[in-house]
């Protein structure tokens, strides 16, 4: 029966080598060359295997006519030929091994179990030389597996950051010229044509065009830039040329940093991986000693303890099936690609991970603080309303924006946008800032005042108090009372389904911070529904807030905080984990923070959350799973159930398994 | 004084020994070994010679695994 089952085994990995080294053939397959050399052994000693398997020993018997015992050692000549076919590189690294003094090398456990098996073959004279080939083939199938594997992750998630330019076109005396981008001076002017990739952050000096974004920030939709708009470096120029003036070198521009970033990513090592790679230092040796152990324990035990009989082959037998298993490689190899391939799929996300270490911390956020501008709203002003206007509400606005054309607040600014069209400066004289109340000009002749509720007393105006949230415009023009202009910062389009979805995704506690007053705070914290909200804090006030919230909080759960990362950077490092928010081109975040999110969007927050659910679900999954199984073919082996045959496909069945379920966390797409 | 190298190297454990190699090589105050991004990253310590420790390095990373290789 059993015999039937490798022959089935055996001819379906032929099969299987054969097609793959038939496909290794095309030029897209990526297969290395000593993968396909690997390849053709296998094919090769499964193959002689198979033959040999299939031939009953009675061939050999006419040649002992020849000489006598000449068929056995025929065989045995053939089996070895084959041994040495599939495993002639491990006996050779094993070598290496004892000369270097590593007596825990792979090759050389795997050396002494398979020359074991052999061995005990000869001295019992059984024939069955399969197993200890089996052991050496299946142990390289594996060890091919996890090459293409790992190679095939290294490359998808390459290509996935595949954003860095080639080259920059600079116009020279009317021709384009391709140069380095490392030697564009800042402000010159660069050509960017439709398909190429831009080079260098700028800003449009002329045309107009689409840019994908997508591999910045895994948004899908272009985005449209014209004259004087900033472009940054990495996005692909999709249907117009685009001649745009550098701001930043090279090596300061946004593509350059992110690459940096990611290429250095995983060298933060996450617990997990420090606790696999300990475990692995100790599991080895303690496979081998257990090992030697069964060896010589119980045979000894037996004859001396309770006279019988040794049965020292037995017990032998059981120790080598020990080192078949002493090999870490499934467990070692499946954590950091896990890992590797989570931070691979959240950048593809937008969602940029400084490290394995990060992405495990932010697993466990079960607090999350926003610092409100930014993150849950815009962080632009913009006019709400207009009450109580005793004329067209155009023309208020207008006033207003006439009168404080002179100043660059940010107030002023929302005004002037409001506003919308050209300022004719001529038509305003004598303006006069009242500090912190308001600008007094006169328009056309006439006078005008904007400005708080203050301003208007010391003009002795009467006004309409507002019932709305944000900063209140009261206008008198000609001494009159003329209505007043509601200015606030408005609440992002996603930003209450963010919150809800962070809450879904676990987390148990929102806090907003804000430099707001109370009132506007809590109605934007109500609208939004955060759980708490501290207003009126000046930029010191933040860090300690965040270090009161750090101190109350249970010291698994993970505070997080998400910021714009303009002038939070204080904080950014403080929380357990910093994340900023629409960071792109922001030098101070990309550095300050741990988690960058390239766009605005807040609902990153929890997909980012979710990428690192899934990514440590895979890393427990996979630590349990392999563990799991290689203790339990130790205690199978141990009590002789399990046999050579069932300790290898163990092993190279949990870490192929476990390699699979690792590039899962590539994908995050759905999540 | 912090610099990265590029390593060829064909099994995580091994990458794992590569990293406790380099890390007990005088004149190193830190390494780590990444397999993913076959990147070793190494920190010296203050008045170290990086090229001279680095062939310490390499030469101890090749006794742990042969097979393995440090760019310089």
């Amino acid at each position: 029966m059993q015999e039937r089952i490798v022959g089935g085994l055996l001819a379906v990995i032929v099969v299987m080598a054969a097609g793959l080294l038939l496909w290794g053939r095309r030029e897209d397959s990526n297969m290395t060359g000593k993968q396909k050399k690997t390849l053709g052994r296998i094919l090769t000693a499964t193959a002689l295997l198979l033959v040999l398997q299939l031939l009953p020993q009675m061939v050999f018997a006419p040649l002992d006519a020849l000489a006598p015992g000449a068929g056995y050692w025929v065989r045995l000549a053939l089996y070895l030929a084959d041994y040495l076919i599939i495993g002639y590189d491990i006996l050779i690294k094993a070598g290496k091994g004892i000369r270097n003094r590593q007596i825990f090398d792979e090759s050389f456990l795997m050396t002494i179990a398979t020359v074991g098996a052999i061995a005990l073959a000869l001295y019992e004279h059984s024939g069955d030389y399969t197993e200890a080939i089996a052991v050496m083939l299946f142990y390289q199938i594996g060890e091919w597996f996890q090459s293409y594997a790992v190679g095939k992750s290294r490359r998808s998630i390459s290509e996935l950051m595949d954003i860095r330019p080639d080259y920059a076109n600079v116009e020279r005396e009317g021709k384009l010229e391709r140069v380095d981008p490392d030697e564009v001076d800042i402000g010159s002017v660069i050509v960017v044509q439709p398909g190429e990739k831009v080079p260098i952050d700028g800003v449009v000096e002329e045309g107009a065009s689409s840019l994908n974004t997508s591999a910045l920030t895994g948004e899908s939709l272009p985005r449209d830039v014209r004259t004087g708009d900033e472009v940054i470096s990495g996005c692909i120029n999709m249907t117009g040329v685009l001649k745009i003036r550098t701001t930043r070198e090279f090596g300061e521009s946004t593509v350059s940093k992110i690459l940096d970033l990611v290429e250095n990513a995983s060298s933060r090592k996450s617990k997990s991986e420090d606790f696999i790679s300990k475990f692995a230092r100790v599991y080895t040796p303690a496979v081998c000693l257990a090992a030697l152990a069964l060896a010589l324990l119980p045979p000894l035990v037996r004859m001396l303890g309770m006279g019988l009989e040794a049965q020292w082959e037995q017990w032998i037998y059981r120790a080598l099936t020990f080192l078949v298993i002493s090999c870490p490689c499934a467990l070692v190899i499946s954590i950091p690609l896990s890992f590797f391939a989570g931070i691979g799929g959240a950048s593809r996300a937008g969602v940029l991970v400084k490290g394995s270490n990060y992405l495990e911390t932010l697993s466990q956020t079960r607090i999350v603080v926003f610092d409100k501008t930014g993150t849950l709203t815009q962080g632009v002003f913009e006019v709400n309303g207009i009450h109580h206007s005793e004329m067209d509400n155009a023309r208020l606005l207008e006033y207003a924006a006439l009168v404080e054309s002179a100043s660059s607040h940010p107030i002023s600014k929302s005004l002037q946008r409001a506003y919308g069209r050209e300022i004719d400066r001529s038509r305003v004289t004598d303006i006069r800032e009242l500090s912190g109340n308001g600008v007094m000009a006169k328009v056309d002749g006439v006078e005008v005042a904007a400005g708080n509720d203050k301003l208007m007393a010391h003009l002795g105006v009467e006004y309409i108090d507002c019932h709305s949230v944000g900063t209140i415009i009261h206008m008198a023009v000609g001494g009159e009372y003329a209505g007043h202009i509601v200015i606030s910062d408005i609440v992002k389009p996603h930003a209450k389904t963010a919150i809800a979805a962070l809450k879904a995704a676990g987390v148990r506690k929102t806090v907003m911070l804000t430099g707001d007053a109370r009132k506007v705070a809590e109605q934007v914290a109500g609208e939004l529904g955060v759980d708490e909200v501290c207003s009126e804090l000046l930029p010191a006030g933040k860090v300690e807030k965040v270090e009161a919230l750090l101190q109350d909080k249970p010291a698994k759960a993970k505070l997080a905080f998400v910021g714009d990362g303009i002038n939070d950077a204080p904080v950014l490092r403080r929380a357990d984990i910093g994340i900023a928010m629409g960071a792109m081109g922001s030098d101070a975040a990309i550095e300050a923070a741990d988690v960058v999110l390239m766009d605005d969007d807040p609902m990153k927050i929890a997909k980012a959350i979710r990428i690192s659910r899934k990514c440590l679900r895979i890393v427990y999954q996979n630590i349990v799973f392999a563990i799991g199984i290689k203790l339990i073919c130790l205690a199978l082996g141990a009590l002789g159930i399990a046999d050579m045959w069932l300790a290898i496909f163990a092993d190279v069945g949990v870490m192929i398994l476990a390699v699979l379920n690792a590039i899962r966390a590539l994908f995050v797409k759905k999540l | 004084m912090k610099k990265v190298y590029k390593i060829e190297v064909d099994c995580a454990n091994c990458a794992n020994k590569m990293e406790e190699a380099a890390r007990k090589t005088p004149g190193v105050q830190a390494a780590t070994v990444n397999f993913m991004t076959l990147k070793m990253n190494v920190e010296f310590e203050p008045g170290q010679d990086p090229a001279a420790v680095m062939q310490q390095v390499r030469r101890n990373c090749k006794k742990v695994e042969d097979d393995c290789e440090i760019y310089l």
